[in-house]
């Protein structure tokens, strides 16, 4: 018989502590701030779920989350056919090869709060060079601080410049681990392009888009920087999303109670989509 | 030391609740490893911690759906949800 060592535990120790300091204590303080009332100096008092029913009623809470459920709907929409594209057509081996990478990469590389403040001069009607060439050369009326269109266009426009890489650098690692067998047997068969994407390469890229949608969901569900920085939430409420709307409450007006209550149901949201998409993504995979 | 976390006795028996029941889980386990897996009427192929994870999801969106919809008081939620655990832990 095999003789058990358990003391792999050990090793996993230093993680399971920073974990409970950095997520799990923080957690169970906004569980126990959702059914209170604070007004600072610690003090609390018993609210029972009224912050939880006062939210599930509240306007203001479902215009953000219909943006939130927008803005990451449509991202998605975009990221994921023009990733999948882009890694299709690039090159699989020679001297084009880490040139287009490091390019792809690029962007990642790049801190938030930079992506903000770089759009944001970027699309500058005065001085921006999209936002002058936009309204000077063109004549195309283009201002995200005045209309709710154009900063949705800005800030869809930025994700999918910062973020579709990530798509594309996973569904390229799933592309490259094709043996070139399949696509000899494809060949002999006559196979089409479509058919070879259909049958072939989209089936191995399975596993790294289903990676790619969960990461690309939860980080545009939970984005804050990017929109805080380039459009503070406006013009009015246009862009308010989930997180700036939460941090508003939270930090702004020192809601405490009100706002842990919604980033509970923020984050029921966020675990309930990303189990549902994997389990139905791996079903099949588990025999 | 613990103030902070304003902590009150009905959020305190939440995770006390959620703690034990995993503890009764790794009992579980060392008693009868592999996690007791098999393929629920879902389609789903479940060990035990799934089937909790799915009872304790199930079970806030119930209270919230039910909070949002009807409002208070939970009584009748909590009878669904204990009817939900029920079923997932038996079906599921």
């Amino acid at each position: 018989m095999k003789t058990q060592n358990q003391k792999a535990w050990f090793f996993v120790l230093p993680v399971l502590i920073l974990v409970a300091f950095n997520a799990l204590i923080p957690m169970m303080t906004v569980v126990n701030y959702s059914v209170q009332e604070t007004f600072g100096n610690n003090v609390f008092f018993w609210q029972g779920l009224d912050w939880f029913q006062q939210l599930l009623r509240s306007d203001r809470f479902h215009a953000a989350l219909g943006r939130q459920f927008m803005f990451t709907g449509i991202i998605l929409l975009i990221e994921i056919p023009l990733g999948v594209i882009i890694a299709l057509s690039m090159p699989r081996k020679g001297f084009w090869v880490p040139v287009c990478l490091v390019t792809m990469a690029l962007p990642m590389l790049i801190p938030w709060n930079v992506v903000g403040a770089m759009w944001n001069i970027f699309t500058l009607p005065d001085i921006g060079l999209l936002g002058y060439f936009m309204n000077n050369t063109l004549g195309i009326d283009y201002n995200m601080t005045r209309s709710p269109f154009a900063a949705w266009a800005t800030i869809i426009t930025m994700d999918v410049w910062h973020w579709t890489s990530l798509v594309v650098l996973l569904s390229y690692a799933g592309l490259v681990s094709i043996p070139d067998a399949y696509y000899q047997a494809a060949k002999i068969d006559g196979a089409s392009n479509w058919a070879v994407f259909r049958f072939i390469q989209l089936p191995k890229m399975k596993q790294v888009l289903t990676i790619a949608i969960l990461l690309r969901f939860m980080d545009s569900f939970n984005i804050y920087t990017e929109p805080f920085v380039l459009t503070g939430g406006g013009p009015g409420n246009s862009t308010t999303l989930l997180s700036i709307d939460l941090v508003k409450i939270a930090l702004g007006q020192f809601d405490l109670g009100p706002a842990a209550a919604m980033s509970l149901i923020y984050f029921a949201i966020t675990l309930l989509v990303s189990w549902l998409f994997y389990t139905l993504m791996t079903k099949d995979d588990a025999k | 030391m613990l103030s902070w976390m304003a902590w009150t006795w009905p959020t305190a028996f939440v995770f006390i609740g959620i703690f034990s029941a995993m503890g009764v889980l790794t009992a579980l386990e060392i008693r009868s490893p592999g996690g007791a897996e098999r393929k629920g009427v879902l389609g789903l192929v479940t060990t035990r911690g799934d089937r909790l994870f799915i009872s304790l999801l199930g079970t806030v969106y119930i209270m919230l759906a039910w909070l949002g919809f009807l409002g208070m008081p939970l009584w009748w939620p909590l009878g669904i949800c204990i009817a939900w655990i029920i079923f997932c832990f038996w079906k599921v």
